[in-house]
């Protein structure tokens, strides 16, 4: 009856989200009263799982699946649920939880809701509230079937600490072929650079950076703060930034912790995919940009002048803070 | 090769948002609608298979008749023939059931949808199908290409891509990068023209249940005035920033 989650880790370690997670799906089993078995793949130990209430680890080690593989992946969680008699899963709303869970939702003849933002609003039935029509709205959904699935936006919940003893438990999915139906070819990830998914800070451009040879004083700035860059549509559709940098409604989401904006107007799309992070910074020339009714912090003026003198800053400050 | 796209009828990206009947509606006065654009760019790649390789392009939608414009332009950009399913879209695992039917009597190879409509953002239907189908799915694709019975996709992943190959039938999720934003077509006059006598065919839902239910919408608080800072009092942005919003 344990809440399952999915603990997403990367070379044997739990990423932040799978901290993030456990913390919410926690959060869910003091509601029903029951507690929190982890499943992961090829992590090595629990680690700090048990310092977010996850009473279990079902581990599942396996050299087939060092690469993610979708359906496999699902099918094992899937198995992890029908063992642990599992009526609620939580998992985040990375590339690859969002990809496997509805492959899973239908194993399981589950119900999905994705970017849940909140705990249940209630148990019977279980209601939740996530963002719908890209952050414009919340909707509250209700889960009608036995099993349900809930993908946890980032960051929409953060770490809660809740210690519990985490037993172990090798757990050996039985596999088919049809779960490696599809062949992974190759994997072309910057091993160090920050993602816009992982990212706490987020550092973005637009068109008022005047060309892509502007961008050195913003990956400066990304830099100091240990950031992901990101820009605006108009500016990765003139090619001067590559569209896995597009954040706004048709880009990526951005659910960080600061985000910063330069020479972004803020058109309603680009508000609409930024909105979910917690404190934003606009930096325009323009005060009549919209950006600036939708953020916390603004500074108008010129960015060329701005953003260097703003890195320095952040340099003396990250010098007499560490 | 036989293709299927499955296209979401959503409110256009510049729409406010509003909803009425007590919050529990989604308010579709003034609302311009358009073909989903993830769906888009997954049409506008079905199209080059079309005249690289001589697939026949069909496109799907679910709903009432209101959606039957947004089939006629995806007809206008060159698919050849639009299938309507006369019923409400309600849940995610209704819809895919209905896609997952037409899929099925048609017999496509690849069927192609965004991977989420901006609407209510489910981004679980291309998966469902797949799974209700047992076809391979590859979800976030940004490049398809497509030789004999076998794909070879690229695939989003956070913080990079990755390279799969599978073989069809084949459901894909597709994001801009499929093609390119330059990619896409405005409807030509004749296209226009030549969309008014293709078959739009009207069948009837399957009978299947649904798993969830929007029961209330809100809007998000308006934000707080904003806090502006003296382009030459830099320090004072870092110390909110360490000390207001605990951010740094």
């Amino acid at each position: 009856m344990s809440v399952l989650v999915y603990t997403e880790s990367e070379e044997g370690k739990f990423k932040k989200t799978a901290f993030e997670v456990a913390s919410y799906a926690k959060g869910v089993a003091d509601m029903l009263g029951t507690e929190v078995t982890a499943v992961s793949f090829n992590a090595q130990s629990a680690g700090d799982l048990g310092k977010y209430g996850v009473s279990k680890l079902l581990k599942v080690n396996d050299s087939k699946l060092e690469k993610f593989n979708a359906k496999a992946y699902a099918d094992a969680i899937k198995q992890a649920a029908d063992k642990e008699g599992s009526k609620v899963i939580v998992l985040s709303q990375s590339a690859n939880a969002k990809y496997l869970a509805p492959l899973l939702a239908v194993q399981l003849e589950a119900g999905y809701a994705s970017n849940v933002v909140a705990l249940p609003e209630g148990t019977e039935p279980l209601e939740v509230k996530r963002t719908a029509f890209t952050n414009k709205a919340f909707s509250f959904t209700k889960l009608s079937t036995d099993v349900k699935i809930i993908g946890l936006s980032k960051n929409a919940f953060g770490l809660k600490e809740s210690q519990a003893e985490t037993t172990e438990e090798d757990f050996s999915p039985s596999l088919s072929e049809g779960d490696f139906s599809i062949e992974v070819v190759s994997v072309d990830k910057a091993a160090d650079k920050v993602t816009i998914a992982d990212a706490e800070i987020v550092v973005s451009g637009g068109r008022g950076l005047k060309g892509p040879e502007n961008w050195g004083m913003l990956e400066e700035l990304a830099e100091t703060l240990g950031a992901a860059t990101a820009c605006s549509k108009p500016v990765s559709d003139m090619g001067w930034r590559p569209h896995s940098e597009h954040v706004g409604q048709t880009g990526k989401p951005v659910a960080a912790n600061l985000y910063i904006a330069v020479g972004i107007s803020g058109a309603i799309q680009h508000l609409a995919g930024v909105s979910a992070s917690k404190t934003k910074v606009v930096i325009n020339n323009d005060p009549e940009a919209p950006f600036f009714k939708a953020a916390d912090y603004g500074v108008v003026g010129d960015a060329f002048e701005i953003v260097p003198k703003l890195t320095e800053k952040l340099k003396e400050f990250k010098a007499n803070n560490s | 090769m036989k293709i299927l796209v499955c296209i979401s009828h959503v409110p256009d990206t510049t729409s406010k948002i509003n909803f009425s009947e007590g919050d529990t509606k989604f308010d579709t006065a003034g609302v311009q609608f358009v073909i989903n654009p993830n769906d888009e760019f997954g049409l506008t790649r079905a199209m080059w298979f079309k005249e690289k390789q001589g697939a026949t392009v069909d496109v799907v939608n679910v709903g009432g008749t209101e959606t039957e414009p947004t089939l006629r332009k995806a007809l206008a950009i060159g698919a050849d023939t639009a299938i309507r399913v006369n019923t409400p879209a309600t849940d995610g695992i209704f819809v895919a059931k209905q896609i997952a039917k037409v899929a099925q009597d048609g017999g496509y190879d690849l069927i192609i949808a965004g991977r989420e409509s901006i609407d209510y953002n489910g981004g679980m239907v291309p998966g469902m199908v797949a799974g209700l189908i047992g076809a391979n799915f590859i979800n976030t694709c940004i490049g398809l290409e497509v030789e004999g019975n076998e794909a070879t996709a690229v695939r989003e992943i956070d913080g990079g891509k990755e390279t799969l190959k599978a073989s069809l039938p084949l459901v894909v999720g597709a994001q801009k990068g499929i093609v390119q934003e330059s990619d896409l077509k405005i409807p030509n006059m004749r296209g226009i023209m030549q969309a008014r006598k293709k078959p739009l065919n009207v069948v009837e839902p399957v009978e299947a249940g649904k798993h969830s239910e929007a029961v209330k919408f809100e809007k998000p608080q308006p934000k707080g005035d904003i806090k502006l800072i003296d382009p030459d009092n830099l320090d004072k942005l870092v110390d909110l920033l360490h000390n207001e919003a605990k951010v740094i």
